[in-house]
């Protein structure tokens, strides 16, 4: 059903969301632990990181039905 | 360093406002410039809006103003310049036309290149072809004015080969009131022409008559005035040779007298010859006067025919001038002649009276009569005699001497004297030869022109006596086709009334063979006619058994639908529609409408109208939240706004469908509402039509229900029309008792 799948889209959305949130949140705390001496801004890169990729994703996966695809022909 | 930044992108972006605000240029120019730093930018800018607020308004009220009626005044005057900027201006600008007619007048009219007329042609070529039917056109003309005197109408027809176009078209213009020239009957065009002729003859006869008559008289007195001077010329010639014998002193002194005598009536009659000779050639040069005058009227009246006439009469005349002259001179000569010898015979007499004066002073005892000399005179006498005589001798040998050396001075200066003489003579000779050799060139050149003009008339003659033969030639051609022509008419029309009358008698006969045709088929029809109905009763009944069935079948296929659940479709039609595959195996028809359901519906089985509908909300709900996105804007963001407009928007759930759908109709909210509206009174079909017409990511998440919806309705219409072609067949076949 073609109205299903929107919103099987917006549940995959939400949880990559979800996924790379934390994962982000996670290396950069690592990160800011480890190296950069308990700095708040790494954790604040990591997560805005994460969330970035996840609003890309999320973009793209909406977006998949409008893309062109082109292939360059090759010479002969 | 953010102000500064701020002001200059502020005048890049507005020059205009530069006039409003000059402490800001300045500060601008100085930022530039770079010497300034921004706080005095910034209280700059505070003390100028806060003070001139007022005038800064009136400042660009008057710059906006001015700058608008520069603009408006530069362009009338470049359009007042320039015409082609006005059109321009016209067309692009509405009610400027209007403006620049108040402010400048009308616009200049467009330059069009005059067409050459080619009116002049024309009333040269009615000339042109008038020229053909001259001779019957002069002639009618002639004959509606009065008719002239006959000199005139051959003077008339002698200037038509050379009309003015003026003439011409006066003619023309009479002529108008009879545009079609008639042909003339035969006889009156020769009558006429005899008559010009005549005119023409008579005309010369009596020119001729005159030019002979005047130079018959002018001949006669001519010659009586060469005859005249002639007569002259004798006496002259008489008279000087009196004169010289005269002189000469030896004739004995009896003759002497009667010479003298003699010498006398020579003379009178020299006198009177001469006379004689002047009234006679007065007479002849009054004559040949006349002869010319009458020459030149004969000239004037351009006859051709006397042509001739009129060149021998010239001829005449120049030869009788010419030896008038010739007699004139030889008169004159002579006369020369004459004189000279008087001259000496006078010198001569008064040598004698002068020595017999001497003579007389001398001895005055003796008398004249001096012959008697010898027997009275005594020696003294003698002597003085001879003394004087030879004192005489002397003087005379002196004068001699003197003489002989002024001799040579005299003969030159008569010389001179004679050249002159000579000279003048030899001009006037000069000219009167000259004058006779002019007069002989231009005889000779008539000469020549009559005979060239006489040689193109005779060709004349020959080509138009040619034409004539070729126009009899033409004429007689032409009714040969004639008679071909209606010949051949009659024959056709004789042919086509046989040819009616043959039908006729045809077809009446034909009609007799038809009607009794006719009678035997329709009792042929009739038989036929019963042997069918009874055949079509067989069929009648064989055709309700199958109806029936099939009627039965269509009816198992309804029910079939409705076994549909709510969510779940109906049982695969397939069974169904096999039985009725087979029931109506002969009919066409149901056969085609039985293969016209879609195969989904055979394999799968369709959704009843009710599960569509509850599926419908979702599908409103979904396709309203996703109502902005498309192609071009499918981002996260654009997500969004297309919910946050869903949640905003308010509308009626239901809308009643207009009858016809406007453009503003097809937007996603509008058409949901109209589908909802037609879905709730039942009308898929509608509503589906309203689904279709969504674009976007709106019809992308319809497009499942719309194929379902879509199925159902195909597969519903084909079992409708089934079922009604099966109740019409079955009311067909059914028989009303």
């Amino acid at each position: 059903m073609s109205e299903k799948e929107f919103g099987q889209k917006w549940d995959r959305c939400l949880a990559d969301c979800a996924v790379k949130f934390g994962t982000g949140l996670g290396l950069g705390i690592v990160f800011s632990v480890v190296f950069f001496k308990r700095r708040t801004w790494p954790i604040v890169f990591g997560t805005g990181l994460g969330l970035g990729m996840a609003y890309s994703n999320c973009q793209n996966d909406l977006r998949s039905r409008y893309v062109l695809h082109s292939k360059v022909a090759k010479e002969q | 360093m953010e102000g500064r930044d701020l002001a200059g992108e502020k005048f890049r972006k507005f020059p205009h406002t530069n006039a409003a605000n000059p402490c800001l240029l300045r500060c601008f120019y100085q930022c530039v410039c770079g010497k300034v730093k921004a706080h005095p930018l910034q209280l700059c800018r505070r003390y100028s809006t806060a003070g001139d607020s007022g005038s800064t308004a009136g400042k660009i009220v008057a710059a906006s103003l001015l700058t608008v009626g520069g603009g408006l005044g530069g362009t009338i005057l470049y359009a007042k310049w320039d015409p082609k900027f006005r059109a321009n201006v016209e067309k692009s600008v509405p009610y400027s036309d209007q403006l620049f007619e108040m402010a400048l007048g009308p616009p200049p009219p467009p330059l069009v290149t005059l067409q050459k007329k080619p009116g002049k042609i024309e009333p040269l070529q009615i000339s042109s072809l008038s020229e053909a039917s001259k001779e019957s056109k002069q002639p009618k003309a002639k004959a509606k004015k009065s008719d002239p005197a006959p000199v005139e109408a051959p003077a008339a027809v002698e200037e038509a080969p050379a009309p003015t176009p003026q003439t011409l078209k006066d003619e023309e213009c009479k002529d108008h009131h009879e545009p079609v020239l008639k042909e003339r009957p035969a006889e009156e065009v020769t009558a006429r022409l005899a008559q010009q002729d005549k005119a023409e003859q008579d005309a010369l006869a009596a020119l001729t008559a005159g030019l002979e008559e005047s130079l018959g008289s002018t001949a006669k007195t001519t010659l009586q005035a060469i005859g005249a001077q002639e007569a002259a010329l004798t006496a002259i010639a008489a008279h000087t040779n009196k004169l010289k014998e005269a002189m000469d002193s030896q004739t004995p002194p009896d003759e002497k007298s009667s010479q003298w005598k003699a010498l006398n009536e020579a003379l009178s009659e020299r006198t009177r010859a001469m006379e004689e000779a002047e009234e006679a050639l007065l007479k002849a040069k009054g004559e040949l006067e006349n002869l010319s005058g009458v020459i030149n009227s004969s000239k004037q009246s351009k006859i051709n025919t006397a042509r001739p006439q009129i060149l021998a009469a010239e001829e005449n005349l120049h030869s009788m001038i010419v030896d008038l002259d010739k007699v004139v001179t030889k008169v004159q000569t002579a006369q020369t002649e004459a004189k000279i010898v008087s001259q000496y015979s006078e010198l001569v007499n008064e040598a004698k009276a002068q020595f017999q004066q001497e003579l007389a002073n001398i001895t005055p005892e003796i008398q004249a009569n001096w012959k008697r000399l010898s027997g009275k005179l005594s020696a003294d006498d003698l002597n003085s005699l001879i003394a004087h005589a030879h004192r005489r001798i002397d003087q005379l040998n002196r004068e001699l001497a003197e003489q002989r050396v002024r001799e040579q001075i005299h003969i030159e200066v008569a010389l001179e004297q004679q050249k002159l003489e000579d000279q003048k003579a030899l001009e006037r000779a000069v000219v009167s030869a000259l004058e006779h050799s002019r007069e002989d060139m231009r005889l000779e050149q008539e000469k020549k022109a009559q005979e060239v003009r006489e040689v193109m008339e005779a060709e004349m003659r020959t080509q138009l006596r040619r034409q004539a033969a070729a126009h009899t030639d033409h004429l007689r051609d032409v009714l040969k086709v004639q008679e071909q022509e209606l010949r051949e008419e009659a024959q056709e029309i004789l042919n086509s009334k046989m040819m009616e009358q043959e039908t006729h008698y045809r077809r009446l006969t034909q009609e007799q063979l038809d009607t009794f045709t006719l009678d035997m088929n329709a009792a042929y029809a009739r038989l036929k006619g019963i042997e069918e109905a009874i055949d079509s009763h067989v069929i009648a009944e064989e055709e309700a058994r199958k109806a029936h069935q099939l009627w039965l079948s269509v009816e198992a296929l309804n029910y079939t639908l409705k076994s549909a659940g709510a969510d779940f479709p109906t049982e695969p039609l397939e069974g169904a529609v096999g039985v009725i595959k087979e029931n109506c195996a002969g009919n066409e028809f149901a056969q085609a409408l039985a293969t016209a359901i879609p195969e989904e519906s055979l394999s799968r089985g369709i959704y009843s109208e009710a599960s569509l509908r509850a599926r419908f909300f979702d599908i409103r709900r979904l396709a309203r939240r996703v109502a902005l996105i498309d192609e071009t804007r499918n981002s996260l963001y654009q997500y969004f706004l297309s919910y946050l407009q869903s949640v905003l928007l308010f509308e009626r759930e239901q809308v009643a469908p207009p009858a016809k759908l406007a453009p503003e109709d097809l937007d996603t909210f509008k058409l949901l509402a109209y589908a909802n509206y037609s879905i709730e009174r039942g009308d898929l079909e509608l509503a589906a039509k309203f689904v279709n017409q969504l674009r976007g990511e709106s019809q992308r998440v319809a497009q499942d229900w719309l194929k379902e919806a879509r199925l159902t309705l195909e597969t519903k219409q084909v079992i409708s029309l089934l079922s009604a072609y099966a109740n019409a067949v079955g009311l067909g076949t059914t028989q009303a008792p």
